[in-house]
């Protein structure tokens, strides 16, 4: 059964579209990432235009994360505060990267730089949380405790603050840091930033995964619920339709995903999340080396 | 003198006489397409007769090229180029028109019942799509390659499907009566589709006919288009919500589901 997309001007399969919408926010609810690194490149595979692709992508984002943050909500896993802080740092970061993003349109190789972006962070953040989570789950195996708390230069910063729910009493520097470089990254790859933000949580700010998925999550929210606005005032590329169908996929998954976590170990989580950036990240690097069969590529003016 | 007036008005009068001894009458079975929410691909009926005053001319056969041409839009090219060892989009080429649909049926291969110069005239063929594609400014670093880029852009459309030939596609009964069927693929875009009818003797036009199909999108698609570009703020605020209170529904119904 196909249904007609009024923006992308394209008919596609309602099947297919419901699938891909529920696959990602399974992804979403389980690992708190929003799943815009996986739906923008798949629905330009199945041929919506890009533009459209990537606006109607950040609002199927801003429903499966809305979805997965209430679930999480109920459950006491979101820390409102650090949520705060990294989506302040998050607004900056994306300021200052759109302005680099224009820099880099004017000095040529935008794409290239994109490019490179994408492989090189999901490679290296997905090999660093393959090795870590590998480690860590030899040693519950093992049965030597783990180090709760390490003490590094990120803990001797001004400006303290107590956030309850992450159990940590730590300056807010480090956390809006991170929001900024996430949001840096995310204006210019044009990405939500969770697969980033989610590892960062973990291994820079030292938060228990428990509460990592829902306050990413939480500052994921806002993050596509801005941006989907953006696209839908200054390129009116969000297609309504397409984005209903994969919203009813999308937070049926992300809801799947957000109630099978808990039953998931965390070490084994961090495992799955890694190998899923490093099968992306490969699949990009392989594009970017391959000669493609096809030189050129046809995009609308916008 | 008086010789030379009698060629003259003889002259005169069968000019005209010669122009419409083959006319084409034409019909298409609509000339409106609705695009609706289940809109998967169309096909449109064209069909027509040859009107003539005098017998059917002996020699070349009749041949009928019919085409089909969607609104044009500008198109942006772009050529993937190893820099550094990767690949990536070079420059892209700006082209100011590409038809988003081009369709062609023919009785013969085109060469065979369209000279190039005709072909180029009309801008009918693929090949002669030259004349259909518009580039306004050349860029500079363009140079030799400009072929090589709108010959792109017609076969990624053919891939596409949206550009294409049927070569046979139509049929003549006693060289008068014609019929052919075009698809109208699912990826139509909105706007008036120009049909030409080419009758054609010995690889010359010897009439045509132009008619226009009106593709509309209708109902929901229709509300959707005008409210994405005409209440643009408005239409995102719509899409948060809607993807807000999508959200909360997933995760209502899941905790009353599965508590």
């Amino acid at each position: 059964m196909n249904i007609y997309l009024p923006i992308a001007e394209v008919s596609v399969n309602v099947f297919l579209l419901l699938g891909l919408g529920g696959g990602v926010g399974v992804l979403s609810g389980l690992f708190g990432v929003g799943g815009g690194f996986l739906i923008t490149p798949l629905l330009i595979f199945i041929g919506i235009p890009p533009a459209v692709a990537v606006a109607t992508g950040t609002n199927q984002v801003a429903a499966a994360s809305f979805s997965g943050v209430l679930t999480h909500w109920r459950r006491r896993t979101v820390d409102i505060r650090m949520g705060l802080v990294l989506l302040a740092g998050g607004i900056v970061g994306s300021g200052i990267g759109v302005q680099l993003f224009a820099w880099l349109r004017r000095l040529g190789h935008v794409e290239i730089f994109v490019s490179l972006c994408y492989v090189v962070f999901l490679g290296i953040v997905g090999a660093l949380m393959l090795a870590e989570s590998i480690q860590a789950r030899r040693r519950t195996r093992r049965g030597t405790a783990r180090r709760v708390r390490r003490h590094h230069w990120v803990h001797g910063l001004p400006l303290k603050m107590r956030f309850r729910q992450s159990n940590l009493y730590i300056s807010a520097i480090p956390p809006f840091a991170v929001g900024m470089l996430v949001g840096v990254l995310a204006a210019v790859m044009g990405v939500g930033g969770g697969f980033i933000m989610v590892p960062a949580m973990i291994y820079i700010l030292g938060m228990a995964t428990s509460v990592v998925v829902g306050t990413s999550l939480f500052q994921i929210l806002f993050v596509a619920a801005f941006t989907t606005m953006l696209h839908a005032v200054m390129n009116q590329t969000v297609d309504a339709l397409l984005a209903i169908v994969l919203i009813v996929g999308g937070v049926l998954g992300a809801q799947v995903g957000a109630r099978l976590s808990p039953r998931l170990r965390a070490e084994e989580l961090r495992i799955a999340l890694s190998v899923l950036v490093l099968i992306v990240c490969l699949k990009l690097a392989v594009d970017l080396v391959r000669t493609p069969d096809e030189l050129f590529s046809l995009a609308g003016p916008r | 003198m008086r010789a030379a007036g009698l060629v003259l008005a003889a002259a005169l009068m069968l000019l005209p006489l010669r122009a419409a001894a083959e006319q084409v009458v034409a019909g298409l079975s609509q000339t409106r397409v609705s695009i609706t929410t289940w809109f998967s691909g169309s096909e449109i009926f064209i069909y027509g007769a040859v009107k003539r005053e005098a017998p059917i001319p002996q020699g070349a056969p009749l041949d009928v090229v019919i085409a089909v041409t969607g609104p044009s839009a500008p198109v942006i090219v772009r050529r993937k180029t190893r820099e550094f060892g990767v690949w990536v989009n070079g420059p892209g080429l700006f082209v100011d028109a590409a038809p988003s649909f081009y369709a062609v049926s023919t009785t013969r291969p085109l060469e065979d019942v369209l000279s190039a110069t005709a072909d180029l005239r009309y801008g009918v063929g693929l090949k002669g799509l030259g004349q259909v594609i518009r580039l306004v400014d050349a860029p500079r670093w363009l140079g030799e390659q400009r072929d090589e880029y709108l010959d792109a852009v017609v076969r990624l459309q053919r891939n596409r499907g949206v550009y294409y030939e049927q070569i046979g596609g139509v049929t003549v009964a006693e060289e008068t009566l014609f019929q052919t069927r075009l698809q109208l693929p699912a990826q139509l875009v909105e706007g008036d589709y120009r049909a030409r009818i080419f009758l054609t003797r010995d690889r010359e036009v010897i009439d045509s006919f132009e008619t226009s199909i009106a593709v509309r999108k209708v109902g929901l698609e229709h509300w959707v288009d005008e409210m994405a570009h005409k209440r643009s703020a408005l239409y995102g605020v719509l899409s948060v919500v809607v993807a807000l209170v999508a959200g909360w529904a997933a995760s209502a119904l899941f905790r009353v589901a599965f508590p």
